[in-house]
C-alpha cells in the first residue's frame, strides 16, 4: 500500500463472476472505507493486463469453460506472479481457487495448468456435486471464528506440503478429499470453496486480508450487528438436521 | 389446419379424461389449480399425448429467463384476434403442466405455451411449433440450474433444423447464439439491461465488445444481427419502419420489450401490430404480478423478481423516492437455496427509498444492504413492514416463493 490508497483488484469479472462472489470485493471495499481508507477498486477484464501494483487481488468462481479461458489468460499475462512476489494478497474462491493451484481438470476433461501460486492440485470428483451449507473451524493460527459458507463444486483439491488447510469442516465437504480440510493458504495467497459470498458471511476474513495488506495487527472496530445476526442464523441452520 | 379432424386416438382420449378427473379431484382437495398433477397422470397413460394434443393446434412456444409468463399472456391476447387460444396462463411450464393446459382447449386454434428453459428443446421436438419466441437468457438459481451458456447450447442444438419461425432478441448475445442455428429467424431489438452473462463470446470465448447498444466479438466476428423489429422508447418499429405507440397497463421497459416481441409473433399469424397491441392493453396483471392491492390502508404493488436481471428491470420501473419499498427474499427449493445472487443486484439504485426487509432470508438482505450503504429496517413480517411505512403506494418486490407468500397474505 502506497499513497494512502488501498488498491483492490477484482480479476476477470467477465469470466469469473457467476456466483455472486463480487460480493467479496464489495465487502472488502466497504470495510476499508469504514476504516477511513481511500480505496481504488479496479475491475480487470480478461482482455486487459493485470496491474502489478494492487494490494489485494480477488478472484471469484465461474463455470467450466470460462475457468479454462481465465487460466489461459492469467498464465499468458503473468503479472499476478509479479504482484505476489511484491507481497500482494490474493483471495480466490472455487474456480479461482483451483486456478491458483498447480493444475485442475478443465471443461474438455483435460488437465489444465494453473498458476502454481498455491501448493494444491485439483482433480474431478466422480460422485455427486458438493452443494450446500458448510460449517468449518478455521486454522487456529489465524485466530478467526467459525467459517460459514455455501459450496457448489465438483472438484477435489489435494494440498501439497507448503499449503495449509484454511479450515476443518464440521458440516459439508470442503476440499472433497475426505480428510475434512477446506480451502488452503500460504503466507499471502488464500483459496476456498466457500460462496455466500464468503466474506459477507465471514467479515473477519475480510479484515484479515486488510490487516495483511496494511501490515497492521488491528483495525478500528465497526458495527457488525447484521453480519453477526446473519452468521448466527446460518450456523444454527447448518447445524439443524436436514 | 386446426380443428378440422380429430387426431386423438382412443388411448389419448382416455388419457385426457383421466387427467381432467385427477385435476378436478386435486382442485377439490384444495391443492392448487390441479394442472400439473392432471398433466402428469395424462402423460403417464399416454406418453405421446403432448404431441397428439399439439397436432391440432398452431403452436407458439415462449421461453426466457425473465418475462415468459407475461409474454405468453400478451401473445395469447393478441392472437385471440385471429381465433380461439389455449394457453398455460398460470405458468405451469414443464411438460406435465403444458399437457394439462392443452387438454383443456379442444376447440382452440392456437396453443400459446410458456416453456421452462430446460425443457424448450424437448417440447419443441414434441409439439412441432409454428413459432418460437426467445426473449433472454441469464443466470438463475445458481445451485441447481444448468450453466447459462450450456442452456444456450441446448437451445441451439434443439432448434437446428426446426421448421418454426423463431422470434429472437437481437440484443442478447446468448439468445442470438441459440437462435442462429435455426433457418428462419426474425430478430427483434428488444433491448437488454443486464449484460453480465454475456461478456464472453458464446461462440469462441473471446471478450465481447459492447459499444452502445451494439455488440460483437473481436475474435471470431460473431455479432449482433440486423433486427427487423425494434423497441424504440415507447414505440414498436415494425419491419416497414412504421412506429406504433405502446400503451400497456403493465409497467416498465421490460414489458414494452415483451410487447414488441409479442407483436412480432402476432404478425407471423397475420395479426397487424396495431390490432395486436390494442389487445395487449387489456392485460392488467399476470398471475398476480404488477397487481395493486389494498392492504392495511396502503396500496401495495406486487412485483416479482427472481434473479439479478429481473431485479435490475424491476428497479427501473418503481415509483421514485420517497416511495417506500418492501423487499422479500426466500431460499426454498423453487427459489434456489443459495442466496449469493443478491450480491449481483445493484441495491444502490434504491438510494432515497425507505426500505423494509422481510422474508426467510431477510438477514442476507440486511448485510447486502448494509454493504451497499443503504438505510433499511428489518421487519418480522409483511404486516409489520406495511405498518412501518407511510400511507400511500408501497412497491413490494419479492422472489418466487416469497411472492406466493405475499399473495396469500394480502388475499390476492
Ligand atoms: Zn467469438
Amino acid at each position: 500500500m502506497s499513497d494512502n490508497q488501498l488498491r483492490l483488484v477484482w480479476i476477470y469479472p467477465d469470466l469469473l463472476s457467476t456466483y455472486g462472489d463480487q460480493g467479496n470485493a464489495l465487502v472488502v471495499e466497504r470495510r476499508a472505507r469504514q476504516r477511513g481508507l481511500d480505496v481504488a477498486r479496479l475491475d480487470v477484464r480478461s482482455d486487459q493486463p493485470i496491474p502489478t501494483s494492487g494490494d489485494i487481488y480477488l478472484i471469484g468462481g465461474g463455470e467450466d469453460r470460462p475457468q479454462r479461458l481465465a487460466a489461459e489468460r492469467l498464465r499468458r499475462d503473468a503479472h499476478l506472479y509479479q504482484a505476489v512476489n511484491n507481497g500482494a494478497i490474493v483471495f480466490a474462491v472455487c474456480a479461482g481457487y483451483q486456478i491458483l493451484g498447480h493444475e485442475f481438470v478443465n471443461d474438455l476433461g483435460q488437465r489444465e495448468p494453473g498458476l502454481g501460486l498455491l501448493d494444491v492440485t485439483t482433480t474431478r470428483g466422480e460422485g455427486e456435486r458438493c452443494v450446500g451449507d458448510v460449517l468449518a473451524d478455521i486454522d487456529p493460527r489465524l485466530g478467526l471464528p467459525q467459517l460459514t459458507g455455501f459450496e457448489n463444486h465438483q472438484g477435489i483439491t489435494h494440498l501439497g506440503p507448503t499449503a495449509r488447510p484454511l479450515a476443518r469442516v464440521q458440516l459439508g465437504r470442503g476440499n472433497g478429499t475426505g480428510d475434512g480440510t477446506e480451502g488452503a493458504y500460504n503466507d499471502t495467497v488464500f483459496g476456498t470453496y466457500m460462496h455466500g459470498p464468503v466474506l459477507a458471511r465471514n467479515p473477519l476474513i475480510a479484515d484479515l486480508l486488510l490487516k495483511l495488506a496494511l501490515d497492521v495487527n488491528a483495525l478500528p472496530p465497526i458495527d457488525d450487528r447484521w453480519y453477526e445476526a446473519l452468521r448466527n442464523e446460518r450456523i444454527a441452520s447448518a447445524q439443524q438436521p436436514a | 389446419m386446426a380443428g378440422n379432424s380429430d387426431p386423438l386416438t382412443p388411448r389419448a382420449k382416455i388419457a385426457v379424461t383421466a387427467g381432467k378427473a385427477v385435476a378436478a379431484a386435486s382442485r377439490a382437495a384444495g391443492r392448487g389449480s390441479g394442472s400439473v398433477i392432471g398433466g402428469r397422470v395424462a402423460l403417464k397413460l399416454d406418453p405421446d399425448l403432448l404431441a397428439r394434443l399439439a397436432q391440432n393446434l398452431d403452436v407458439i412456444l415462449v421461453s426466457a429467463t425473465n418475462g415468459k409468463t407475461t409474454t405468453t399472456r400478451l401473445i395469447a391476447e393478441a392472437l385471440r384476434a385471429a381465433g380461439p387460444v389455449v394457453s398455460n396462463a398460470l405458468g405451469a411450464n414443464m411438460p406435465a403442466g403444458i399437457t394439462s393446459a392443452l387438454a383443456g382447449g379442444s376447440d382452440a386454434r392456437y396453443g400459446v405455451i410458456e416453456v421452462d428453459e430446460k425443457y424448450l428443446a424437448g417440447v419443441a421436438r414434441d409439439t412441432a411449433p409454428k413459432c418460437i419466441a426467445l426473449l433472454n437468457l441469464s443466470r438463475d438459481q445458481l445451485d441447481r440450474a444448468a450453466e447459462t451458456r450450456m442452456l444456450a447450447e441446448n437451445w441451439r442444438e434443439g432448434l437446428a433444423g426446426s421448421k418454426a419461425v423463431v422470434i429472437a432478441n437481437a440484443d442478447d448475445p446468448l439468445v442470438v447464439w441459440a437462435a442462429s442455428s435455426s433457418p428462419n429467424v426474425i430478430w427483434v431489438a428488444a433491448g437488454q439491461m443486464w449484460k453480465d452473462d454475456a461478456w464472453s463470446c458464446p461462440s469462441c470465448g473471446g471478450v465481447m465488445q459492447r459499444p452502445g447498444d451494439d455488440w460483437f466479438c473481436g475474435e471470431c466476428g460473431f455479432r449482433r444481427p440486423t433486427p427487423s423489429w425494434a423497441l424504440s422508447g415507447d414505440h414498436v418499429i415494425d419491419p416497414h419502419g412504421s412506429a406504433w405507440p405502446i400503451h400497456l397497463q403493465l409497467p416498465g421497459r421490460a414489458n414494452k420489450a415483451n410487447a414488441a416481441s409479442s407483436a412480432a409473433v402476432a404478425a407471423v399469424f397475420g395479426v397487424p401490430p396495431q390490432v395486436a397491441l390494442e389487445r395487449m392493453y387489456a392485460v392488467q396483471a399476470v398471475a398476480g404480478r404488477y397487481d395493486v392491492v389494498q392492504f392495511m390502508g396502503r396500496d401495495l404493488r406486487l412485483l416479482l423478481a427472481k434473479n439479478p436481471a429481473g431485479w435490475l428491470e424491476t428497479f427501473s420501473l418503481i415509483d421514485p423516492p420517497p416511495t417506500p419499498v418492501i423487499l422479500s427474499v426466500n431460499a426454498r427449493g423453487a427459489d434456489g437455496t443459495d442466496t449469493s445472487w443478491l450480491w449481483d443486484v445493484d441495491y444502490t439504485r434504491l438510494t432515497g427509498h425507505p426500505i423494509f426487509v422481510v422474508g426467510d432470508r431477510k438477514l442476507d438482505l440486511a448485510v447486502r444492504l448494509e454493504v451497499a450503504n443503504q438505510h433499511f429496517q428489518v421487519c418480522e413480517n409483511l404486516d409489520q413492514a406495511v405498518q412501518s411505512a407511510p400511507p400511500g403506494r408501497i412497491e413490494v418486490i419479492a422472489n418466487y416463493t416469497a411472492f406466493q407468500d405475499l399473495r396469500r397474505r394480502v388475499g390476492n
